[in-house]
C-alpha cells in the first residue's frame, strides 16, 4: 500500500530523556515517532531490525498528546461567527496561534447566528489535517440558534429558533447542510428534539445539550436518544437542585444507555465555574470531565471592546463581558492556563489534568485511536510542557516531517504532519 | 568450577555485570571482531542487566560489537505478548544500550518449522565463531535454560515441554493461573552451552540452594542439568549467601577463602594483557572492579 511504503522510509525519531502520558501514567520511556504516527520500537526492533535515526533529548520535559479544544469561537480578533469573504483565513490564524497553547486540534464554534450566517460560514470551514502551521480542524461546533430562550446566555435573542414539524429538515434549511459538522450544543426540551437528536447521532455527529433549562428526566431522554456531551457544565443551564439535579444530573445518572458514558465540557479558567464546583464535577465523574476555553475572538487580544457573534463584549483582564452587561461572554484564558487552574483546583494528578484536556475530547469524538493519546498507531502530534507544570513556561511543539493516513469510521479524522 | 558468594543479590549482580563488562572490554570486539554472548531471563538476572545498562549510560562498555543469543523462549507465545522472551529483552536491555538489532538473536518461538528453528539458531551460533561467554540461571528443579530434568547432557537447541516445577515458578508471570503459563518452550541444549568458552551461572536466592548442591556438590546427574558444567574447563558460579544454604560449611569456606586469590591472580592476568600494548583499557574500571572485589562491598 503506498501510504505504508511512504511511511516505512521515513526517518525513524527517537524522543529521549522524557517522560510520556501512556496508559494514565506518566512513564520513562522515549518516544518513537515515524512518518507522523508513533512507533512501537519493540517491533522496530525485532521485525525491521532498525534502530533511530535521529535522537532528540527532551531534557527531561512531559510528552503529552496535543490538547484538543472542542469549544472555541475564535481569538486573536477572528471571530468564526463572523460571515466574512475569507473565513478560511480566520480560522488558519486561530489554527496557528492555539499551537503555543498546546492545542493541536479543535473545533471552531459558531454562537446563535442568522441563516446567513451559517450557509456563508460553514463551508468555508473545511476539515483539516494539523501540522507545524496550525492544529487541525476536527470539524465545526455549532452553538445554537436551538437553545432555550432564558439560558440563552451571550447568544443574541433575536436569531433562537425552535424546531418546526418537520425538525430534522428545519435543522439542515438552518445550517444549509451538515458537511464540516462535528457537534451540536441544542436545548433538549425543545419539541421534536428527540428526532434531530437521532438523525444527527446517525450522521457521526456529536449532540450536546446545554443552553438549556431541561430538567434530568428530559435530559436522560437525550442521551438516550444519542447525546454524548454537555455544554459547558453549570453555566447557562438550571442549578443542580437536590430534588431535581437537572442536566447536572446526568453525571451520575443510573438512567443512561449501558456502556455509554456522557462527557461534559468544563472552562476552568477560574472566572466561570468556582473551584469547588469544578470539584464537585470531577469527584463525581472524572472521566468525563473535558476541558474546554470557550474562548472568544478577544483571546490573545488586550483589554477592550471586541466583537463575538452579533454583539460587541468588554475584556478586562482575564475575564470577558457582554459589553454594558455582567453576563460572562467566554472565555479569554487560554488552553494550558486551564489545564494548570484545573490542576490547580482539583488537586488531581498530572495525568489526569492532561487527559481531560487530550484524551477525553478524543474519546468524545471517537478519535482515541488517533488523537488524544502516545499509544502506538496513534498520530504524531505531540506537546512538550515543563516538568512542574505549575509555573508552564511556553511550551514547546514537536512535529515529525511527513504526512499519514488514519482509518476510522467517522469521516473527519485527520493526522498531524 | 569457580565459587564466586557475595552477600547479597545487588551485590552478586553487580560483580556478575562488571565480569560481563570486562570480558567485553578485554576482548576489544571491532568491525571485524565480535564478542558472543549467550544470555539469560528470568528474575535472577534483572539486577545485571541493570547495572550492564549503568555501565554503558556512563560511556564504559559499548555493544555496537557484540553479538548476543538468548537461551530460550516459550512456543506459541505472541512475539509481543509482555511475558515472551522478546519482551523481557527489549524492556530489561536492548532498548537501553546500542546493540544493532541484527546481532540480537532470540529463538522464534512462533516459527512454522520449529526443528528448522532450533538448528538455524545452531547455525548462526557457529558463524558467530561461537559463543565467548555463556551466561545463565538455574531452575529450582537445578535445570540450565529449559533443559528440564532428564535432557540429554549432549543435547542441542531444539523443543522441549516444559517440567511441572517450571511451570509452577513461571505462574508468577500469568497472574498465578497456570492455565496461561505456555507448555513447551525452544531451548538451547546443554552441550549448546557447553560448546561455550566460558560459562557463567548466576544463583540467588535461598530458593536456589538446593539446586545449586545438586548441581555442584553432587554428581553429574541428567536429572539436575545444571550438573553438566562439572565438566566445562571454565566455569564460574556466582551467587549469593542464601544460595549456598544447603552447601557444606566446607564447600563455602573454601570458595570464601580463594576468592581473594582468585581475584588476584584475574588482576594480575588482566596487568599482563596490559603489558601487551592494550593501552586503552579502561583502568580506572579495572581498579573499581578489583577493590570492589576485594571489599565484597
Amino acid at each position: 500500500m503506498r501510504g505504508g511504503q511512504v511511511a516505512a522510509r521515513a526517518p525513524v525519531i527517537q524522543f529521549t530523556n522524557c517522560r510520556i502520558l501512556r496508559g494514565g501514567a506518566l512513564l520513562r520511556e522515549d518516544l518513537w515517532v515515524r512518518g507522523g504516527r508513533i512507533l512501537d520500537p519493540e517491533k522496530l526492533f525485532f521485525e525491521e531490525r532498525r534502530v533511530a535515526d535521529e535522537q532528540r533529548d527532551c531534557g527531561g520535559c512531559i510528552l503529552a498528546p496535543g490538547f484538543i479544544d472542542v469549544q472555541i469561537n475564535g481569538g486573536f480578533g477572528v471571530d468564526f461567527s463572523q460571515a466574512s469573504e475569507d473565513v478560511g483565513s480566520g480560522v488558519a490564524l486561530v489554527a496557528r496561534r492555539i499551537l503555543s497553547h498546546g492545542v493541536t486540534s479543535f473545533c471552531p464554534t459558531l454562537v446563535t447566528s442568522p441563516l446567513e450566517v451559517y450557509h456563508k460560514v460553514l463551508p468555508q470551514i473545511p476539515v483539516k489535517s494539523g501540522g507545524p502551521h496550525g492544529a487541525g480542524v476536527l470539524g465545526v461546533h455549532l452553538e445554537g440558534p436551538f437553545i432555550s430562550r432564558e439560558k440563552r446566555g451571550a447568544h443574541p435573542e433575536a436569531h433562537l429558533r425552535s424546531f418546526e414539524a418537520d425538525a430534522f429538515q428545519d435543522v439542515l434549511a438552518t445550517y444549509g447542510g451538515l458537511d464540516n459538522v462535528r457537534i451540536v450544543t441544542l436545548a433538549p426540551e425543545l419539541g421534536h428534539s428527540h428526532e434531530v437528536i437521532r438523525e444527527l447521532t446517525a450522521l457521526g455527529i456529536c449532540v450536546s445539550l446545554g443552553h438549556s433549562v431541561a430538567d434530568l428526566g428530559t435530559a436522560e431522554e437525550a442521551v438516550q436518544s444519542g447525546a454524548t456531551f454537555i455544554t459547558h457544565l453549570f453555566n447557562a443551564m438550571l442549578p443542580f437542585h437536590h430534588r431535581d439535579p437537572g442536566i447536572v444530573g446526568l453525571l451520575t445518572s443510573d438512567r443512561l444507555p449501558a456502556g455509554r458514558r456522557i462527557f461534559y465540557g468544563m472552562i476552568a479558567d477560574g472566572i466561570h465555574t468556582n473551584p469547588a464546583a469544578l470539584r464537585i464535577a470531577h469527584r463525581a465523574h472524572p472521566k468525563g470531565l473535558v476541558l474546554v476555553t470557550d474562548a472568544v475572538p478577544a483571546l490573545g487580544l488586550g483589554n477592550g471592546r471586541h466583537t463575538l457573534g452579533q454583539q460587541e463584549v468588554e475584556v478586562e483582564g482575564l475575564t470577558a463581558y457582554v459589553a454594558g452587561t455582567n453576563t460572562l461572554s467566554g472565555s479569554i484564558a487560554p488552553m494550558d492556563a486551564c489545564v494548570r487552574h484545573f490542576l490547580q483546583a482539583t488537586g488531581c494528578s498530572v495525568e489526569s489534568a492532561l487527559e481531560a484536556a487530550s484524551l477525553h475530547p478524543a474519546q468524545l469524538l471517537g478519535l482515541e485511536k488517533c488523537k488524544g493519546t502516545l499509544d502506538f498507531g496513534a498520530d504524531a502530534g505531540v506537546v512538550l510542557p515543563n516538568v512542574v507544570l505549575d509555573p508552564f513556561p511556553h511550551l514547546r511543539l514537536c512535529f515529525t516531517s511527513r504526512n499519514c493516513s488514519c482509518n476510522t469510521t467517522l469521516p473527519f479524522i485527520n493526522c498531524l504532519n | 568450577m569457580r565459587l564466586v558468594i557475595l552477600d547479597n543479590y545487588d551485590l552478586a549482580s553487580e560483580w556478575a555485570a562488571k565480569y560481563i563488562c570486562n570480558r567485553i572490554i578485554q576482548f576489544r570486539p571491532g568491525q571485524d571482531r565480535y564478542f558472543t554472548l549467550g544470555l539469560p531471563t528470568g528474575s535472577t538476572p534483572l539486577g545485571c542487566y541493570k547495572k550492564l545498562i549503568e555501565y554503558h549510560k556512563n560511556g564504559d562498555l559499548s555493544f555496537k560489537y557484540v553479538k548476543t543469543f538468548n537461551m530460550d523462549e516459550y512456543v506459541g507465545l505472541p512475539r509481543n505478548h509482555p511475558e515472551s522472551y522478546h519482551s523481557y529483552m527489549w524492556n530489561n536491555f536492548f532498548k537501553h544500550i546500542d546493540i544493532d538489532p541484527n546481532n540480537a538473536h532470540i529463538l522464534d518461538g512462533n516459527a512454522t518449522d520449529l526443528q528448522a528453528e532450533c538448528d538455524a539458531f545452531e547455525k548462526k551460533i557457529k558463524e558467530a565463531g561461537g559463543i565467548d561467554l555463556f551466561v545463565g540461571g538455574i531452575g529450582p528443579d537445578g535445570h540450565i535454560a529449559f533443559n528440564e530434568p532428564g535432557s540429554s547432557l549432549v543435547s542441542r537447541t531444539r523443543l522441549k515441554t516444559l517440567a511441572m516445577d517450571t511451570i509452577l515458578a513461571n505462574a508468577k508471570y500469568f497472574d498465578g493461573d497456570l492455565s496461561k503459563v505456555p507448555t513447551m518452550a525452544l531451548t538451547v541444549g546443554v552441550g549448546t552451552v557447553m560448546d561455550a568458552r566460558e560459562v557463567m551461572i548466576l544463583i540467588t536466592g535461598a530458593h536456589k540452594a538446593f539446586a545449586l548442591y545438586k548441581a555442584i556438590e553432587e554428581g553429574v546427574n541428567h536429572m539436575w542439568t545444571v550438573s553438566a558444567f562439572q565438566q566445562h574447563p571454565r566455569t564460574i558460579f556466582v551467587c549469593d549467601e542464601d544460595a549456598t544454604l544447603e552447601l557444606r560449611v566446607k564447600t563455602v569456606k573454601y570458595f570464601k577463602a580463594i576468592l581473594p586469590l582468585l581475584l588476584i591472580l584475574f588482576s594480575l592476568k588482566d596487568l599482563e594483557l596490559r603489558n601487551l600494548g592494550l593501552h586503552s583499557l579502561p583502568f580506572s574500571f579495572l581498579t573499581i572492579y578489583v577493590l570492589n572485589s576485594f571489599c565484597l562491598c
